[in-house]
């Protein structure tokens, strides 16, 4: 038997594994029970194995995961940055397209507003040199610029075209050194020469010690540098101190505290009004009259050559009140009319009392 | 064709060389073996058509050259396949057993450390393998399953190419005994 099971030990031993098996299926399909020891054995030896893999697995897969989002969010990131740089970019371009549009409007209603002939100018350069205080502006001697012109804005005097070219103009600011303005005060009717220093302060020359003049109030131009238009603003007095000479007035030009973008070029100066004293500068805000007090009756309407807007007008309603009060018929011969005497008072509707003429 | 005969027949010198192993390879390797069947499927279902489990007890079962160590191989393999199958425990067991028992009885008789001829082993014994699986599946439990011939052989084809690369691979554990 021994020397059976030493020849054939192969054999025996795959009949002894396959019976061996053959009997366990059989228990199985007989049964319809299950082995569950050698199942439990099995798995107990395979799933720590498994649950390590699957752990390593979840945060190998989770690590790349998070790598990957993290790489989508640096991207996403710079994205956002990018779009919103573009964006502050655009942002600031269409506020200052808006600003601009704001001053265009505003230069537009303000020329409307002013009898003056003026041709708006846009700034496109500054005056070569350091310091020069000189800006050029896109118009020139083709669209009727000249040297000597004013250049205003609604805020008040910016200065005066030195040099003009075909196409461009060169502007010499207010507060350039050798600039000057005949000025007035507004409330105490104070003369002077105002000169440009360099800086951002104007001097004005030739006040009295004795001229009354206080910090804040305004200088509008009187006209008889004649280059700017009367009745323009200048600014506001910013120090008044006693000299030797006479006061020292130092002004802040009103129409050169911001960089100047547009101007209008008075291409023909019409003398205009200095407002009456307590009236604000016009500085770009218009201000209605105060409203009639309570029963007063309504205001007559204005007389058809009430609306005097230039000194021409002016003259020429107050000769037409003379000639009336005094029967005289212009154009015609026969009496002269005095023209020395005062004429009749104007009628209730008349719009603004008229300040002496310097 | 003398030079294909006597590459895949045994030398001389080599026959009844045995390979040994670690014991830890006959444990780890099967195991991984398993463990590759159980776990990588879930993820890739196109490598469930590897049956690494039966390379491994071939690859042993041929190593070693003893077809009783081959067949006791392929038994605990395939027990151990079926405890986590929803098998009868012993399907893949007896076929697993039977499979290396031949396989090593063919050790005997051929260079098993051939490329082609274990490309050819491969090939033949997963065949033989499935085709047993199938028979005990329907002469035993009466299960009326087929035995798709063209994906069989694909399957086997496929298998034999990593078993060539699987043997020499594993090669690298082996002393000479």
């Amino acid at each position: 038997m021994d020397s059976f099971l030493g020849r054939y030990r192969n054999l025996s031993v795959l009949l002894l594994l396959v019976v061996g098996q053959l009997l366990l299926l059989a228990y199985q399909i007989r049964s319809s029970q299950d082995v569950p020891l050698i199942r439990i054995w099995a798995v107990a030896a395979v799933a720590p194995m498994a649950r390590g893999l699957e752990a390593a697995r979840a945060a190998a897969t989770g690590f790349f995961s998070d790598y990957f989002l993290l790489r989508d969010v640096r991207a996403e990131n710079a994205r956002l940055k990018k779009e919103l740089g573009e964006l502050r970019l655009r942002n600031h371009f269409l506020s200052a397209e808006l600003a601009s549009a704001e001053r265009a409007r505003a230069l537009e209603q303000y020329r409307a507003r002013i009898p003056s002939k003026t041709l708006p100018a846009r700034v496109i350069g500054a005056g070569a040199g350091a310091d020069t205080r000189t800006v050029f502006v896109d118009r020139g001697a083709s669209d009727g610029v000249q040297k000597g012109m004013a250049a205003i804005t609604p805020e008040g005097i910016v200065g005066k075209v030195i040099a003009a070219y075909p196409m461009a103009a060169l502007v010499q600011l207010i507060t350039a050194q050798g600039a000057a303005a005949s000025v007035v005060s507004q409330n105490s009717r104070v003369r002077g020469a105002l000169k440009g220093t360099g800086a951002a302060l104007c001097l004005v020359d030739h006040v009295q010690n004795k001229d009354p003049l206080a910090p804040g109030e305004w200088f509008f131009t009187s006209g008889h540098d004649r280059v700017f238009p009367r009745g323009l603003p200048v600014g506001q007095v910013t120090l008044v101190r006693e000299g030797r000479g006479g006061k020292e007035v130092l002004v802040e030009p009103s129409a050169l505290k911001a960089p100047v973008e547009e101007m209008l070029i008075v291409l023909d100066g019409v003398h205009g009004l200095i407002p009456p004293p307590g009236q604000p500068a016009a500085e770009g805000v218009s201000l209605l009259p105060p409203p009639p007090a309570e029963g007063a009756s309504e205001p007559a309407a204005p007389a058809p050559n009430s609306g005097a807007l230039t000194d021409a007008d002016r003259l020429a309603e107050r000769y037409r009140r003379l000639t009336e009060a005094q029967g005289v018929q212009l154009g015609v011969k026969g009496r002269i009319a005095d023209f020395t005497r005062e004429p009749p008072a104007a009628p209730a509707a008349a719009p603004k009392p008229e300040p002496p003429l310097p | 064709m003398n030079r294909l005969e006597d590459s895949f027949a045994l030398g001389l010198a080599a026959r009844g060389k045995a390979a040994r192993f670690s014991p830890a390879l006959y444990i780890t390797a099967p195991l991984a073996a398993i463990l590759f069947q159980v776990y990588v499927p879930r993820f890739f279902d196109a490598l469930s058509y590897l049956e690494l489990p039966l390379l491994v007890a071939i690859y042993f079962a041929l190593m070693r050259r003893k077809p009783a160590s081959g067949a006791f191989i392929g038994c605990l393999i395939g027990l151990a396949q079926d405890a986590l199958s929803p098998h009868p425990l012993g399907m893949n067991g007896i076929s697993k057993t039977l499979s290396c028992y031949f396989a090593a009885s063919l050790s005997l008789r051929f260079d098993v450390e051939n490329p082609v001829l274990r490309f050819i082993l491969g090939f033949f014994f997963y065949l033989f393998h499935e085709f047993f699986f199938w028979s005990l599946s329907r002469g035993l439990l009466g299960r009326q399953v087929d035995f798709p011939i063209p994906q069989s052989v694909i399957s086997a084809f496929l298998n034999a190419v990593v078993a060539a690369a699987l043997f020499s691979f594993l090669d690298r554990f082996r002393r000479e005994d």
